[in-house]
């Protein structure tokens, strides 16, 4: 199989509201810096996809605005998802893998400040016998995580835990919206947001964009120091009913990682894509992470979840960890949807130095 | 070269609001049809299970699933949530738990709000049943919640024809979500112009084209204009067409008139209607400059200069 490989990331300071931009102003800055990481220019780019949803800007095709940031006119070889940017890299890592490109640009982003999120997502679901009662994207993750604590082998306090490993983490990321973090017994001296969630527990409303540079072989090569190399990929999802499934359980996220071959050895480091904290140990437990895998020293979703780009920035955390020495073989992991619904799991390996 | 300014980005609210409107297959209509009628349906499964909600095909093996099962509309709360503040749209507007909920004779669970008065009058494992809604038109909210029960057990799932007199077709789910629209730097710079009748473009540094109006980015170059450019008034038809559908909302006689107009100075075409001329006598390289509408704030159409019209040579790069 072709070699393919990350060869630059990139992304936004992550905000809660970033009212003075528009879209397309938020996200050519982070384009600017995975072609000057490259030194190639947008009009050298074999194949450009995007992820962004018309739900969060309130307006169809919004997709096309953002176009200009790439330069894409005269028209060159473009795609969009209506998903998390790293589904859009899944699409333009088939697209390399055919032959038919040598580099893409992968981007995405979403502005969660012009709605409310928490209704914008509700209408995601399914439109006979769920949306139709609005329940909300924290309460989805309420049920999920009470039947996770139902099953008694977590508690509130081990969830913030995760909450306060996390935002500690992202003391280091000048990207978090979120960082730093009161001790886990202050944690849960707080009100509920959504029983048994806490604010602590979910992650924070915000702006943001990613972009990432892919390339093949020797082309990678040359345009990276140290390439990421994507060693597989899978992306599978959960039966459509919420009450078909046990949400204590993410077999998707299993199936995903066994056919990109995450557990033909063992990972150094794992970027999560798991909004609220018992969504980490849902994922650690289908992924089989051990305490010896360092788990989101980015902070994660948790410390900054701009919706559509926060699934590809675990991708692009990855690849920078390997880029600069700090990993060998790395986990990246995407979701997507209410309750881990859908899930992306991707292994990255650096060549021996 | 005049910098860009950054004046306080504009905001505007914006509403979307919609009517979904969709069919059903045969299971779903039954399934909401029954809730008419206060009657609880699931499917089975080839496995044997009992779906409820019941989907049109197997979540397992994607087979086609048709065969109906009534169950009892009590059963067994599987995991819950405290929902302390409801929002627009939610089942109850006083606190209440999400719950999911396994109905006795189906073996997966249906999501709705329960009706409680507390967290603690609240488990994973409590029984209860439907509390239906006082008028039922075939919907999932025909199911008002659910609410504390402490009777006896249903029995298992019966087999049932899935035939109702008049049965639901399609439902009709109205959506509205608000938002704050924010246009950013480059079009607030631009309707804040227009506001004192100024049409500023904005040139690219690299290939030095004026976008009118600008929005924040050179198609071609992929980088940001950084020069304002004072454009127009006056402009120049470079193409249009004859409009002979009334919109909705719009008080303008058909046939109109709209066009593409590349304004004296710009590198691209606006559109905008076309007025003070019969529609037929419209055409290409026709001179025109803005009628500013009542309040001032932006053009609301364009009308004829009486300047010759201009030679097909100044505007042939503007189509």
């Amino acid at each position: 199989m072709r070699e393919v490989a990350i060869v630059a990331f990139g992304q936004s300071d992550h905000r809660r509201d970033t009212a003075e931009t528009s879209e397309v102003e938020m996200v050519m800055p982070v384009l600017h810096q995975v072609l000057d990481a490259t030194g190639l220019r947008a009009g050298e780019i074999d194949f450009t996809c995007s992820g962004s949803c018309d739900y969060l800007a309130g307006r169809a095709f919004s997709f096309t605005m953002t176009l200009d940031g790439v330069g894409a006119w005269p028209p060159i070889a473009e795609s969009h998802v209506e998903m998390d940017g790293a589904w859009a890299l899944y699409e333009a890592w088939t697209r390399l893998l055919t032959g038919e490109a040598e580099t893409a640009l992968v981007y995405s982003y979403g502005k969660s400040s012009p709605g409310d999120l928490r209704e914008v997502l509700t209408r995601q679901l399914d439109p006979y016998y769920v949306a139709p009662l609005w329940p909300d994207s924290v309460a989805l993750a309420a049920l999920q995580a009470q039947a996770l604590l139902d099953e008694g082998d977590t508690d509130q306090r081990a969830l913030a835990g995760v909450a306060v490993r996390s935002r500690t983490a992202a003391e280091d990321n000048p990207h978090a919206q979120l960082a730093g973090s009161p001790p886990p017994e202050a944690l849960l001296d707080e009100p509920y947001l959504v029983r048994p969630l806490r604010r602590h527990d979910c992650p924070p409303v915000g702006d943001g964009a990613a972009a990432v540079v892919l390339a093949a072989g020797d082309t990678a090569r040359r345009l990276c120091r140290r390439p990421a190399w994507i060693r597989g990929m899978d992306h599978r999802t959960e039966a459509h009913g919420l009450g078909v499934r046990d949400l204590t359980r993410s077999p998707s996220t299993r199936l995903a990682a066994e056919r990109a071959g995450a557990f033909e050895a063992p990972v150094d480091l794992a970027e999560l894509h798991a909004p609220f904290t018992s969504q980490e140990l849902i994922l650690r437990r289908a992924l089989r992470l051990g305490e010896d895998v360092r788990v989101n020293p980015s902070g994660g979703a948790l410390a900054a979840n701009p919706m559509m780009a926060a699934g590809l920035i675990r991708l692009g955390e990855a690849a920078a960890a390997i880029h600069r020495g700090a990993a060998d073989r790395a986990l990246a992991h995407a979701t997507s949807g209410p309750c881990l619904q859908q899930n992306l799991v991707a292994v990255l390996e650096g060549d021996a130095s | 070269m005049t910098p860009a300014p950054s004046p306080q980005a504009l905001q505007a609210p914006l509403v979307v609001e919609f009517p979904f409107t969709r069919s059903l297959g045969p299971v779903q209509s039954a399934f909401l049809t029954g809730l008419r009628t206060r009657t609880v349906l699931g499917v089975r499964t080839t496995d044997g299970r009992v779906l409820v909600p019941p989907v049109e095909y197997d979540p397992v093996t994607a087979g086609e699933l048709s065969e109906l099962v009534e169950v009892a509309p009590t059963g067994t709360v599987t995991t819950w949530a405290w929902n302390p503040s409801p929002r627009r749209g939610q089942p109850l507007s006083t606190p209440f738990a999400w719950v999911l909920v396994r109905l006795d004779g189906a073996h997966t669970a249906l999501l709705h709000a329960l009706d409680a008065p507390g967290p603690e009058a609240v488990r994973t494992g409590m029984r209860v049943r439907i509390r239906w809604a006082g008028e039922r038109g075939g919907a999932i909210t025909d199911i008002a919640c659910f609410e504390p029960y402490e009777g006896p057990e249903g029995g298992e799932a019966v087999p049932h024809s899935g035939e109702f007199a008049d049965p639901v077709t399609g439902i009709v789910a109205p959506a509205r979500l608000d938002y704050t629209y924010a246009p950013g730097r480059a079009q607030s710079r631009y309707l804040r112009a227009l506001a004192d009748r100024t049409t500023y473009g904005e040139r690219c540094p690299s290939c030095r084209k004026v976008y009118v109006p600008p929005r924040g980015a050179c198609p071609t170059c992929g980088i940001a204009p950084d020069e304002q450019v004072e454009v127009g008034p006056r402009g120049t038809v470079t193409t249009f067409c004859i409009v002979n559908i009334k919109a909705r909302n719009l008080d303008i006689d058909v046939p109109y008139v709209y066009a593409h107009i590349a304004l004296d100075g710009a590198d691209l075409a606006l559109h905008a209607r076309i007025g003070g001329i019969p529609y037929d006598e419209v055409r290409m390289g026709l001179r025109v400059e803005p009628v500013w509408s009542e309040d001032g704030r932006y053009p609301d159409h364009y009308r004829p200069t009486g300047e010759p019209d201009a030679d097909y040579d100044t505007y042939k790069e503007l189509l």
